[in-house]
């Protein structure tokens, strides 16, 4: 008797907080897939093929986002190539050779609060350090979101590094190997789920980075090559996004970039799990 | 017979903690000797500072001689990585590299400077013959070393430290983690390897050291108690507390 009505307490509880986070669950998804269809019938009605391959013209009134377009694609190459080696050097550094534990301790907190730190902040810093010197370019835009995203490709290196068995270091020692031979050919093999989900998740925090470019890449809408691009001021998509809807109210271009941005996040998300999927499946097997 | 290792007044130091207290010995050449005692006592801890593997942890001091075909090893001339080529090691749980069977093998002599293909080929036939293992493996030697069973990766690791033509081979528990039939496969390896190399090997199994081994070393607590001829140690041991351990009365 006094189990059955217990049992049937535990069972009316168990239903009700089943049914709580079906409701939670259901309205975070039911959010996400508002925001994004929302987004999408506003935007892809204004996406035209000549949006997206000319330049912005006073004389014919048109709006063009390929400048923007290439911009982006810049900055994302021209970021990416100088955090890589950075991100990736200090985290084998901290792994592989740093003997001081406290140090390493200190500088993975640091990197860890860095992270947290608000964009905006980012671009102020930035704009001292780099734009002063160099003027607002994509460069320096480029080197400030360096700054930003150093932590990320560290901490996502540096985890991975640490999953690689302390096994297969022994045995390549064991061999005769050198460091760098050991680090080149059996650890570094093994840590390159952690680089490409780093370099993912920059590319997502890249595209949707505003604040600290405003500040430091500027707003411009040139059509330029890479290396004149590099050097002149730019908008990135997501800049451009804020000068058309904000500066200039054209809300059709701002949506028609939107849904842009929101196609190639969800590309990018599922990006990052494939290649978590793909590797986690390899390390079990 | 030639002693090719010769130990003596040796201490080993993890911090502040000493784990090896004046060890003495001498490891005759193309012979079998096994490391026993009850675990905690030292025996992984000396057979590593042989090849130097100690180096990699940190904190580990030590005092005394370890000489290598009559050279103190721990002289700071010595390239460690040439004396990890002469003095190889096979470690308790297999560690074959995530890559191709081939790869593995081929890891030790392609880190010594050997690239030409037919060459490496060579080699890698040849010790995966020593290893026992080319007969089950020749037609795969592309597939990945994991996918192996347990006892096949183990020979593979020791085919792999064979590749570098080592003097010395150090094996630390080699079979612990294995079925009977694995390990009775390494065991007969074991002893066809002596006739070309010196082999220093940690087990916990007591008649797997009366089976394979030609001499035995008898740690207790961080001390060297008793060495010589396995037929010696384990019919007359000279020591109240080997005598104690090899009956079975404690450890
Ligand atoms: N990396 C290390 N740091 C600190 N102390 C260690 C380390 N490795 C071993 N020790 C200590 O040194 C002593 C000897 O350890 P060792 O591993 O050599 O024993 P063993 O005889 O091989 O034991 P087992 O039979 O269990 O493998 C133990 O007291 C152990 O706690
Ligand atoms: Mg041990």
């Amino acid at each position: 008797m006094l189990n059955e009505s217990l049992s049937k307490k535990r069972k009316t509880y168990e239903l009700v907080m089943k049914g709580l986070m079906y409701v939670a669950v259901f309205s975070t998804a039911a959010l996400a897939l508002f925001l994004l269809i929302y987004v999408l019938v506003k935007g892809i009605p204004n996406i035209s093929w000549e949006l997206l391959t000319t330049s912005p013209s006073y004389i014919s009134q048109k709006i063009g986002i390929l400048p923007d377009i290439l911009n982006t694609i810049y900055i994302v190459i021209a970021t990416l190539v100088i955090v890589l080696p950075l991100g990736v050097g200090a985290a084998i550094y901290l792994t592989e050779y740093a003997t001081n534990k406290k140090i390493v301790a200190i500088i993975e907190y640091a990197a860890e609060t860095l992270s947290g730190i608000p964009s905006i902040i980012y671009g102020l810093v930035g704009m001292l350090l780099f734009s002063n010197n160099m003027g607002t370019c994509l460069m320096a835009g480029a080197l400030t979101l360096v700054i930003m995203n150093l932590p990320t490709i560290m901490r996502t290196t540096q985890e991975s590094l640490k999953t690689v068995p302390q096994s297969y270091r022994e045995g390549a020692f064991g061999l005769g190997a050198g460091k760098w031979r050991v680090i080149r050919t059996v650890v570094l093999p093994g840590c390159v789920d952690g680089v490409i989900t780093g370099c993912i998740l920059s590319v997502g925090r890249i595209l949707g980075e505003s604040a600290a470019l405003l500040f430091t890449a500027g707003f411009a809408h040139a059509l330029n090559g890479f290396v004149q691009g590099l050097s002149s001021p730019g908008a990135t998509l997501t800049v451009a996004l804020y000068v058309y809807a904000k500066e200039q109210g054209e809300f059709g271009v701002a949506f028609a970039i939107a849904s842009i941005l929101m196609v190639l996040t969800v590309v990018i998300n599922f990006a990052a799990n494939l290649v978590q999927k793909h590797f986690a499946k390899r390390r079990s097997s | 017979m030639n002693n090719i290792v010769t130990v003596k007044d040796m201490n080993l130091w993890y911090g502040d903690h000493q784990a090896l207290h004046d060890i003495k010995i001498e490891i005759p050449e193309k012979s079998i000797t096994a490391f026993i005692g009850p675990s905690g006592c030292g025996k992984s801890t000396f057979l590593k500072s042989l090849n130097r593997m100690n180096d990699l942890i940190p904190d580990v001091k030590i005092t005394g001689d370890i000489c290598y075909e009559g050279k103190d090893i721990y002289q700071k001339d010595v390239d460690v990585n040439s004396l990890r080529k002469e003095i190889g090691m096979v470690f308790q749980k297999p560690n074959p590299f995530p890559m191709s069977i081939y790869d593995n093998v081929a890891y030790g002599p392609r880190t010594h400077g050997i690239t030409n293909k037919a060459q490496l080929d060579e080699i890698v036939e040849q010790a995966l013959r020593d290893a026992a293992l080319w007969d089950e493996v020749k037609d795969r030697l592309k597939k990945n070393a994991l996918s192996m069973s347990g006892g096949q990766q183990q020979r593979l690791c020791i085919a792999r430290a064979l590749a570098v033509q080592p003097k010395i081979l150090l094996m630390d528990e080699p079979t612990s983690a294995l079925d009977p039939i694995s390990t009775s496969r390494i065991e007969e390896l074991v002893m066809q390897l002596k006739e070309k190399y010196t082999i220093v090997m940690v087990t916990h199994n007591m008649q797997q050291a009366v089976r394979v081994s030609d001499y035995t070393a008898f740690f207790l607590l961080g001390e060297l108690v008793e060495f010589g001829k396995t037929d010696d140690i384990f019919s007359v041991p000279k020591d109240k507390r080997t005598e104690d351990y090899i009956t079975g009365r404690f450890g």
